[in-house]
């Protein structure tokens, strides 16, 4: 860190842990937490339901702040985060009553851009986002697939350099599910941003990432990384690639591990 | 573009069922009151009804207009203080708690009781006939409309608040669109019940009006002529209903597309 050519964090999380109280009880949902992201860069979170990947994404958009700990956006400490990244959650949350054209435009409407202006600049990502002919559809006219890519549509929208990501193909079936991770490796590498991407899926998290954070069991911590040793750009055929097949593995026993761990622990803990 | 369901689409229409179902009723009524020779002033037949409807059509219109501009100046306040009411209650809980007592409370009044002091202090007019239409209508706008405007999905607002959203963007954004649908079933409710609070206020003093119509109509025996009364403030609550839910079909319109339909060119 003391180095003159200090590397350039988007994101710099600094031993965050978060505790929330229920009915009078303590509940350690993240225990010091420290993650750093590069500009440009595609991290994954990968860790077991209940680990606290929601709330540190939370912490992240400004949502909730840490018990301790720093959050850093751009190289400077960043109490105030609200509207400084984009966020997109596990469900598509468009607004129902929105038609699809004036759902993707909410960030740049919230940053003051002038309606036509904003539906001006939207227009032209429809056809990209296979929602061309929908601009004026109401969003329960839409398939799961292309709810998930106008709520995706609407987090680039805000122009943000930082894109957060939770589980936004988790509620897909599987062949949608391949298909929308495909056309966001080509989308991300056309758009120069930066990703953290939450997800519980092995193989989506190595496909899409440069590295691979690890989380544990709660109270969620950094377990490992992982760098990805693929090249870009990629597409699903890297699946197979024995590269991809010896890291899942890997991964797949880090998880394991944790989670037998977890299950001897918890009734020792208790006793 | 867009199928509709089987059960939005009846066979014959969607009359045919009713419009049936009520002239049997109004055929065996008319042969019940004949061949029982019931007397016209005891019950009417629907013909005898018909009839009155005809013999003193200038005299119902006129009482007619009286209770229809009570209801509609009653239903118009409603509106204004149900949603006012509404808005306090859902932006403060502070207010809530002030509030909601004195609410429900004004539920708790018989309004047959209060009529009399009303004529007291407002007199015979206008005035005492639409308070108690708004007693009656404001309720159902208020309850509605504050629980639509409190229970929108938070991550909708957590959503917004994410993009820097601020507290009166959340409220434009997220919840007076969402509370639209409660809003609109409280209206309807209010709309329903405005005609009989109306009839209600003229009842206990008035000198025109379809409650004062059938008062005085009941006391010289014209038994067709109360039924006529009634047929029209009936008509006059369905209408205002039926209304209403226009209004809230062309205002909702997002929320009659199908939902586990959609469109055949979906990609």
């Amino acid at each position: 860190m003391s180095e003159p050519t200090m590397p350039f964090w988007r994101i710099e999380i600094r031993n965050v842990s978060k505790t929330f109280s229920h009915a009078g009880q303590q509940l350690l949902v993240l225990d010091t937490v420290s993650l750093q992201v590069r500009d440009r860069e595609f991290v994954s979170v990968i860790g077991p339901s209940g680990c606290g990947k929601s709330t540190l994404l939370n912490i992240i958009a400004g949502l909730e702040e840490p018990s301790s700990g720093e959050v850093w956006l751009d190289g400077s400490p960043a109490p105030e985060r609200l509207g400084r990244v984009a966020y997109m959650h596990q469900r598509d949350l468009l607004l129902p009553w929105r038609t699809v054209l004036d759902n993707v435009v909410l960030g740049l409407e919230l940053a003051g851009v002038p309606r036509a202006q904003a539906r001006e600049r939207a227009r032209g990502w429809l056809v990209r986002f296979g929602l061309e002919g929908f601009a004026d559809v109401y969003p329960a006219a839409l398939s799961g697939g292309m709810r998930q890519r106008a709520a995706f549509l609407r987090t680039l929208l805000t122009e943000r350099p930082v894109l957060l990501l939770d589980e936004p193909f988790g509620a897909l079936d599987a062949l949608t599910r391949a298909e929308m991770q495909e056309w966001l490796l080509a989308l991300w590498g056309d758009v120069g941003r930066t990703v953290l991407f939450v997800t519980h899926d092995v193989e989506e998290a190595i496909l899409l990432a440069d590295r691979v954070l690890v989380m544990s069991q709660r109270p969620g911590r950094i377990l490992r990384e992982y760098s990805v040793p693929l090249p870009r750009p990629r597409t699903y055929q890297h699946v197979t690639d024995p590269a991809f097949v010896a890291l899942k593995a890997e991964l797949l026993a880090t998880l394991r591990a944790e989670r037998v761990k977890g299950q001897v622990n918890v009734p020792a803990v208790r006793s | 573009m867009f199928q509709p369901f089987g059960h939005e689409r009846q066979p014959h229409g969607p009359l045919v069922v009713p419009v049936l179902g009520v002239l049997s009723g109004l055929l065996i009524w008319e042969l019940a009151v004949r061949l029982a020779h019931l007397p016209r002033w005891f019950l009417p037949a629907p013909s005898a009804i018909v009839q009155a409807f005809v013999r003193d059509r200038a005299l119902l219109w006129r009482h007619t207009a009286v209770t229809l501009e009570e209801v509609l100046v009653g239903l118009a306040l409603s509106l204004v203080l149900g949603l006012a009411l509404a808005l306090a209650i859902a932006a403060s809980p502070t207010l809530e708690r002030t509030l909601y007592p004195a609410i429900v409370a004004s539920q708790a009044i018989p309004v047959l009781a209060l009529a009399p002091l009303l004529l007291i202090w407002l007199g015979y007019g206008l005035s005492p006939k639409v308070v108690v239409v708004v007693l009656t209508c404001f309720f159902p706008i208020t309850v509605n409309t504050a629980d639509g405007l409190r229970n929108v999905d938070p991550e909708l607002v957590d959503l917004v608040r994410s993009m820097g959203g601020r507290g009166w963007q959340v409220f434009r954004i997220v919840r007076l669109p969402g509370a639209l649908p409660s809003f609109f079933s409280g209206l309807r409710v209010a709309a329903a019940v405005s005609v009989i609070g109306a009839l209600i206020g003229e009842w206990v003093g008035s000198s025109a009006g379809l409650g004062y119509l059938m008062i005085r109509s009941a006391s010289q025996f014209l038994t067709d002529r109360v039924f006529a009364a009634v047929v029209i403030a009936a008509v006059l609550s369905i209408g205002l209903f039926w209304l209403i839910g226009w209004v809230e079909r062309i205002t909702l319109r997002w929320r009659q597309l199908p939902r586990s339909e959609r469109p055949a060119a979906a990609r």
